[in-house]
C-alpha cells in the first residue's frame, strides 16, 4: 500500500512538472524515459539470470497459466461491451475498438484515428493511458484483492516491457515470464483487434 | 520489441555470469528507476496539451472504457487464477 501510494505520488509529481513546464519539455532531454525503461528491463533480467532456481521454478509453472492471454482479450472485450450501453452516441463496434488497445495506447489511437477520425482516436489514446496508468498504480493492491494474475491482465500489452518492472516487483520474479508470454501475444493481438472491430 | 528482448537477454546474461556473488542492492536500484520512470510518464502526460486539452470533453468515456476493460480483465484473470489454485490443491 505504502509503495502504491509512493508511486501514485510520483505519477502526479510527474504530471504537476509536465503542467507547469517547470523542466525543459522532456523531448529536449532525449529519451530519458525509455532510457529510464531500458534500464529496468536489464535489471529484470539480471535478477532472472542470478537466481540459480528460477529455471526451475519456470519449468514447474502451471501449462494453465498459458491461458491468461485469452481471458485478458475475453474479459476485456466483455467489459468494454457493456460500456455501449452507457454511452449511447458510441457503438459496440467502436467500444470494442478502443478496449482492443489493451494499453497499447500508440497504435490503437494511430489506427482508429485513421479508420474512424481523431474523436474516437483521441478517447483510445486516453483510456489506453489511463488503462497502463492503474497498471502501474493498482498492481499492489489488485495481486492482494484478485491474485497474481490480475495485474498482468490488467496491463494488456505492455506486460512485457513498460509495465513488467512494477508487475515483477508486486507479483514476484517467478511470474516474470508469463508476464513476458502474456505481453507478446496480447502486442500481437491489437492491431488485428483493432482493425477488425474498426472495420465492423 | 527487438531491442527490449535484446535488453533483457543481456541482463540474463550478466545476472548469470555474477550469480555466486549476491546483490541485494539491485532490489533498491529496480524501485527507485520505477519511480523515475513514473516521474517521467506523469510529465509526458502533463506537457501533452492533446492529452490534456481533451480531457473535459472526452475524459469521463475514456476513463469509463478504461474502468470497464480493467474490470473485465481483472474479473476474467481471478477466475482463471481460482480456478488453478483450485487445481493445484491450494499450494500458492
Amino acid at each position: 500500500m505504502k509503495g502504491s501510494l509512493v508511486i501514485v505520488g510520483f505519477f502526479v509529481l510527474g504530471i504537476v512538472v509536465g503542467l507547469t513546464h517547470v523542466l525543459p519539455p522532456m523531448s529536449s532531454m532525449g529519451n530519458v524515459s525509455y532510457l529510464t525503461l531500458c534500464a529496468l528491463i536489464f535489471i529484470v533480467g539480471f535478477l532472472i539470470g542470478n537466481d540459480a532456481e528460477i529455471f526451475k521454478k519456470f519449468k514447474k509453472l502451471n501449462r494453465l497459466y498459458m491461458l491468461l492471454p485469452l481471458m485478458t482479450i475475453v474479459g476485456t472485450l466483455a467489459g468494454c461491451a457493456i460500456t455501449t450501453l452507457l454511452l449511447p452516441h458510441r457503438s459496440l463496434s467502436e467500444c470494442l475498438a478502443v478496449g482492443s488497445g489493451m494499453g497499447y495506447y500508440s497504435l490503437s489511437s494511430v489506427l482508429i484515428t485513421q479508420y474512424k477520425g481523431p474523436d474516437l482516436g483521441t478517447v483510445a489514446l486516453l483510456a489506453n493511458i489511463v488503462r497502463e496508468v492503474i497498471t502501474l498504480l493498482g498492481a499492489p493492491l489488485m495481486v492482494r484483492w484478485f491474485g497474481k494474475l490480475a495485474p498482468i491482465s490488467v496491463g494488456g500489452a505492455t506486460t512485457m516491457d513498460t509495465t513488467l518492472p512494477i508487475l515483477t516487483n508486486a507479483c514476484g520474479k517467478d511470474f516474470v515470464i508469463v508476464s513476458i508470454f502474456h505481453g507478446f501475444i496480447v502486442d500481437f493481438s491489437v492491431p488485428f483487434l483493432v482493425t477488425f472491430f474498426c472495420g465492423m | 520489441m527487438l531491442e527490449i528482448i535484446t535488453i533483457m537477454a543481456a541482463g540474463i546474461a550478466a545476472g548469470w555470469l555474477l550469480r555466486k556473488r549476491s546483490f541485494k542492492f539491485v532490489g533498491v536500484v529496480l524501485t527507485v528507476l520505477v519511480w523515475a520512470l513514473l516521474f517521467f510518464l506523469g510529465i509526458e502526460v502533463g506537457e501533452n496539451e492533446k492529452v490534456i486539452n481533451s480531457l473535459k470533453d472526452l475524459g469521463l468515456e475514456a476513463l469509463l472504457l478504461a474502468v470497464a476493460a480493467t474490470a473485465g480483465s481483472i474479473f476474467a484473470a481471478w477466475a482463471l487464477w481460482t480456478f488453478i489454485q483450485h487445481k493445484e490443491g491450494g499450494k500458492p
